[in-house]
């Protein structure tokens, strides 16, 4: 991300180091990821230590370190998604992308994740694509999607 | 969590009593419970504990009972702030038992640390619950040398990164350390000596934080004895500043 960008993100904040989950949620929705050089400028300008920066960059799920895919597969494997059948949908996603959950392909196109609730239990199996809820999934729809997706 | 001990030296701070096994004990209204005991000489096992660190409560070892009113709670003395008239049992059977359970379960994380073997048969722990780590660093996660270098040293060159079973200790990105100085406080904090810091000729090495250090010599004795990053830190963070010749013979020398 070009630096007048970043600065853009942290004083729509106030430059408030307290505001540093927005900045970090901000700069991976436009970047898919958070850049290295990212935190280290935001180190700079809130004048918080790069070691506090990455302690909360890996704590939360929802932050990345390492590239996303552009478009992000969340298969919801808790309980109630489990069995209905959240094993076959991710089989054959797995199947399909050629990659394992927390992988990314490599043209960065599609990533896969597992996550243990997306809190619509009575729509499962859930699988969440780039922040869109699509419920009571079967391998099949899922594939269509998949399909879909790539075409666009 | 709670601020280090060290900084409430106030003297207008107020004055509270509380009890400690049945004995009446003065204390400054602030302090945690486990500084109290340890002032009037009453031992609780600690490991993730120094009075000039801010209390993180991550050892459990320091477990206590506390009670105020009619209600009674088992807690961790190093986050407990004395109150007055609080009850506090450091010995009961079920304190015991608990600390036990607390023992098993961190031998396995650093079985080989001599103060820890030291305390778990003072605690009456032979056999882990669990069996070894797989990859094991000896490190229990306790965060002093974290702490100590973000509120003793300011240098901030480690952290915790990720959570859960997966937590670790270790420099941003897992490389070298660029913000350490080499002043060796990490290394003297750790309670399980998982951190080794080792001079060869000129060079400093901490490899747990991947970290080299180039040493300056003493102009007397020739015998290296500080880093060129801990004199610049020191000189460009300390109020007032040694002047530059201060470094230039070590402690022994000057």
């Amino acid at each position: 991300m070009k630096e007048k960008e970043l600065d853009t993100i942290i004083n729509k904040y106030g430059a408030d180091p307290s505001e540093i989950m927005g900045m970090l949620l901000d700069i991976q929705e436009k970047e898919k990821y958070l850049p290295k050089k990212d935190l280290q400028h935001l180190s700079v300008k809130l004048g918080l230590p790069l070691t506090r920066i990455y302690q909360i960059a890996t704590f939360y799920e929802a932050l990345s370190l390492k590239p996303l895919g552009h478009n992000q597969i969340h298969v919801c494997t808790g309980t109630a998604c489990h069995v209905r059948g959240a094993a076959g949908i991710l089989n054959k996603l797995e199947e399909r992308l050629g990659i394992k959950p927390g992988e990314v392909t490599s043209d960065l196109n599609f990533g896969l994740k597992t996550v243990n609730c997306v809190g619509a239990c009575a729509l499962g199996p859930v699988v969440v694509v780039n922040g869109e809820y699509h419920g009571e999934m079967t391998a099949l729809k899922a594939d269509r999607m998949l399909k879909r997706l790539m075409k666009n | 969590m709670l601020p280090a001990n060290n900084n409430i030296k106030d003297m207008r701070v107020k004055m509270i009593t509380l009890w400690i096994n049945d004995k009446q004990y003065q204390a400054a209204e602030g302090q945690s419970v486990l500084q109290v005991a340890l002032d009037n000489g009453i031992e609780i096992p600690h490991l993730c504990y120094h009075e000039s660190l801010s209390s993180q409560g991550s050892c459990r070892l320091c477990l206590v009972e506390v009670t105020k009113g009619s209600k009674t709670i088992m807690t961790t003395s190093c986050t407990y702030p004395a109150m007055e008239g609080i009850k506090v049992q450091t010995d009961t059977l079920e304190i015991k038992k608990a600390r036990r359970l607390v023992m098993e379960l961190l031998l396995p994380l650093a079985p080989d640390a001599p103060k820890i073997k030291a305390l778990a048969s003072e605690l009456g722990v032979t056999e882990p619950r669990l069996g070894p780590e797989p990859e094991n660093d000896n490190c229990i996660k306790c965060g002093l040398c974290v702490r100590a270098c973000d509120e003793l040293v300011g240098a901030h060159a480690i952290t915790f990164a990720g959570r859960g079973v997966a937590r670790t200790v270790e420099p941003p990105y897992d490389e070298e350390a660029e913000n350490c100085i080499g002043c060796g406080t990490c290394v003297q904090v750790c309670p399980t000596e998982c951190i080794v810091m080792e001079d060869q000729g000129m060079e400093r090495r901490i490899d747990k934080w991947k970290r080299t250090l180039k040493l300056k010599a003493c102009k007397n004795c020739g015998r290296p004895f500080i880093t060129f990053a801990e004199i610049d830190f020191m000189q460009t963070k300390a109020k007032n500043p040694p002047p530059e010749e201060w470094f230039d013979y070590c402690p022994d020398c000057r």
